[in-house]
């Protein structure tokens, strides 16, 4: 396409009427076939940053109703406010950035989400198509860049084609194991004019999930369930991606059987945390009790998730004389760390549905008195008290602190995201979830900064709840920019810092590790956080004292508009338990005075 | 020769092993395959790639790997989630499948040794496809082994550049793969 044709449809296209989109006879513009596919998508909600190379989509945009644009400030704010808005949701989160720098600022978000499996539909705007390959402003490869970090992507070079891709965009994004997808429209294409077909009118020619469970591996699962002596259920992600149906399935399966469970980070609120099966988080930050159940069952039931490294421990140790059944959506999970006993490559609410179906049919029982010696086995691991602290009357502990903010917000409709670090696994293993998509972490890639802007679109997708970001001081700098966000669209979210002055896992890994050499890691020339909070127009409140802490979280929740707040806590705090790294699920230290000699092997670990 | 001829044992765990992955001829499909290996740290040992159904626009990807029995099980399991794979079959372990390179090999030389090169040739069913009064180049087709050996007899008589294909696979018998 020539320029003047370019100029005259772009003239045409701002000269027609909003009324123009889907009509027409499913003639229109690029642009606004990417709005009409939005729509008919069920979006309502976009995070995004306009550029050069997106304007024609944003001036199709400003000519809609329906859709809520969240402007950001840096993309990587929108990439995490839309895993916050779906993982809050179970939606798909919807991105619009530029070409160039617009997508490359995209890229920690893409990589946040294909780590932790939440569905984004990601548009980027490139660079006209006679344009591409010249080193043109703005101009990169951005489907070259983001191959690796989606789970697919697509340079859209005909504006026939655009329509289709958007839809598949979307299946791919939310079906199957869910992840992120790039849709990258050169300028060219988004003011060339063709025909848009709807979803319905979609189909892959390759795409094609499996959900459906082997029935046969079902049976065998229940009747593995109803043999064994010392069960526990290991769940994941998973449930809650599959949706809130895969929650109550797992709880009705737990009433069925009444086997202990224990979560992974990702996976937590899936199973209740007041119902007394439940054994707490494991992993490497996990309890005493979950560790040991997963170190001495017989029967592991991993629903969900994926032997992640901070799961297992020493993969060679782990859970070396327990029968192992893997549910997991991603064929390419089963058998990649651990070696499985029985697959079941399904969607988990499929699956769960099936097993508690046949357990009932079956008219299966647990072997109870073994179940009996085994939950005497767990109570007696639970006499441990590992999550256990010492407090202060003097200073603010970090986990007091979170312990008071948990007693005091949970009756209320919350939602919790974090930062990544020691205050991340302190409200992992002490802000209980009864219910899931209701704690937003970076679990897979660890991503400083993420937890700001993941609350900005939790709270876009549920304005009356109670939206708390649990941060650290050196976290919450890397996206900070956003509170000016937070004011913009009136999205009252509650920062809670625990202010160490340290980054403090990294500290606490030179503790252990490195002799106490703390190599640039502690938090020097920091911000006011309080005047900071005014200088962004929000409200600014600091804590030091344990006494002080009940009156101003309460003020923290009661004013409605966002809060910095800045909690001063014990800098030499450490998080226990642990499992040190290259060490068994049964080889925890508690406290610093249980020595915890690491191996060389293990130092070689991250 | 039989697939079974490339299950060669290069230690006490790793396997060699050929796979094919039938694609869609999209964009950017054979940097979805190659970058899943580099980012996975898995190895090529050769690869061969064209489109064989152009109404269909299929490409067929052709990858000799080696791993230990886990790896290349993982391979494979990658290789099926990538969005635009159609098909995948592992020819080592169904051991049904033919497997064929084919290999261009030049040879510079006079007096003896470019008779004893025209002599090991013919032994080979190497053909000369290019000729002048101190050279040869061979086309030769065969087992990726047949073509090592050959490339190695050439070497003390005048081996001067070698270019192969990849192998390419498919199956025995009526069906497809």
């Amino acid at each position: 396409m020539d320029k003047d044709d370019t100029l005259q449809q772009a003239l045409a296209a701002q000269a027609a009427p909003d009324a123009m989109l889907g009509a027409m006879n499913g003639t229109m513009t690029g642009a606004q076939m990417v709005i009409q596919a939005l729509r008919d998508q069920g979006v309502t909600h976009i995070f995004g940053y306009p550029g050069g190379a997106v304007l024609p989509i944003y001036d199709a945009l400003f000519q809609v109703e329906g859709i809520t644009h969240v402007l950001v400030r840096h993309e990587q704010g929108a990439v995490h406010a839309a895993e916050g808005y779906a993982r809050s949701t179970g939606k798909p989160g919807v991105v619009l950035v530029t070409s160039g720098p617009g997508a490359t600022n995209a890229v920690t978000g893409l990589t946040d989400a294909l780590m932790d499996s939440i569905p984004l539909v990601v548009l980027t705007g490139q660079v006209p198509s006679h344009l591409i390959g010249t080193d043109a402003f703005q101009e990169c490869d951005t489907v070259g860049i983001t191959r690796p970090c989606t789970k697919h992507n697509w340079l859209v070079k005909h504006v026939g084609d655009l329509s289709r891709v958007l839809h598949e965009a979307f299946q791919i994004a939310t079906t199957g194991r869910p992840g992120p997808v790039v849709v990258d429209i050169p300028k060219d294409v988004q003011f060339q004019t063709g025909s848009y077909i709807g979803p319905q009118a979609v189909h892959h020619r390759t795409y094609k999930p499996k959900t459906d469970p082997d029935l046969g591996a079902i049976v065998r699962a229940v009747e593995m369930m109803a043999a064994a002596k010392k069960p526990v259920f290991y769940t994941g992600g998973g449930i809650i991606n599959s949706g809130p149906e895969a929650s109550a399935l797992l709880r009705e399966l737990v009433d069925l059987t009444g086997f202990p469970v224990t979560s992974t980070l990702m996976g937590l609120g899936a199973f209740p945390a007041a119902r007394p099966e439940w054994l707490g988080m494991l992993g490497m930050h996990g309890t005493w009790e979950a560790n040991h159940a997963m170190h001495d069952c017989d029967l592991m039931i991993c629903l969900g998730a994926r032997f992640d490294d901070r799961v297992t421990g020493l993969v060679k140790k782990f859970s070396p004389d327990s029968k192992k059944i893997h549910l997991d959506i991603d064929a390419s999970q089963i058998n990649k760390i651990v070696r499985v006993d029985l697959p079941i490559v399904a969607d988990a609410t499929k699956a769960l549905r099936e097993m508690v179906r046949f357990w009932k049919a079956q008219k299966h029982k647990v072997d109870a008195p073994a179940l009996k010696e085994w939950w005497q086995q767990i109570d007696h691991w639970r006499t441990k008290k590992s999550l256990g602290y010492r407090n202060s009357e003097t200073i603010i502990k970090p986990q007091y602190a979170i312990d008071r903010l948990y007693a005091l917000t949970k009756h209320r409709d919350v939602y919790v995201t974090t930062e990544v670090g020691q205050h991340q696994m302190w409200a992992a293993q002490r802000f209980h979830f009864q219910e899931p998509n209701r704690w937003m972490t970076s679990g897979g890639l660890g991503t400083m900064g993420y937890g700001l802007p993941a609350a900005l679109g939790v709270q876009m997708a549920h304005p009356d709840a109670l939206v708390i970001d649990i941060a650290g001081e050196a976290s919450i700098q890397m996206c900070m920019q956003e509170m000016s966000t937070a004011l913009q669209y009136d999205l009252p979210v509650k920062i809670f810092i625990l202010n160490n002055e340290y980054m403090g896992m990294v500290r606490q890994w030179q503790e252990l590790l490195h002799g106490k050499r703390y190599s640039h890691s502690y938090s020097e020339a920091l911000p006011d956080f309080v005047k900071l909070a005014d200088a962004f127009g929000c409200v600014g409140l600091r804590a030091d004292k344990p006494s002080e802490l009940d009156d101003k979280i309460q003020e923290m929740i009661s004013v409605r508009r966002p809060v910095l707040f800045d909690c001063r806590v014990d800098p030499t705090e450490n998080c226990y338990p642990m499992i040190p790294s290259g060490a068994a699920h049964n080889d925890m230290i508690l406290s610093p005075d249980d020595g915890g000699e690491i191996s060389d092997a293990g130092k070689m670990l991250v | 020769m039989t697939m079974h001829d490339t299950k060669i044992k290069l230690s006490d765990e790793t396997e060699r092993h050929t796979l094919t992955v039938l694609v869609d001829n999209e964009a950017g499909v054979l940097a979805r395959v190659v970058g899943l290996f580099s980012g996975r740290g898995y190895n090529i040992e050769s690869l061969t790639v064209a489109e064989v159904d152009p109404m269909a626009r299929t490409s067929r990807i052709t990858i000799v790997t080696s791993g230990t029995p886990d790896v290349i099980e993982q391979i494979e399991a990658q290789l099926r989630r990538l969005v635009p794979t159609h098909k995948v079959t592992n020819w080592t372990s169904a051991d049904t499948g033919i497997e064929r390179e084919m290999a261009l090999v030049k040879v510079s030389g006079t007096g003896e040794k470019r008779v004893e090169a025209l002599r090991m040739a013919d032994a080979f069913r190497a053909r000369p496809v290019d000729t002048t009064h101190s050279s040869f180049v061979f086309e030769i087709t065969g087992s990726p082994h047949k073509i090592d050996s050959f490339v190695d007899l050439m070497r003390p008589l005048g081996l001067v550049d070698v270019s192969r294909t990849g192998v390419a696979a498919i199956s025995r018998g009526p069906e497809a793969m």
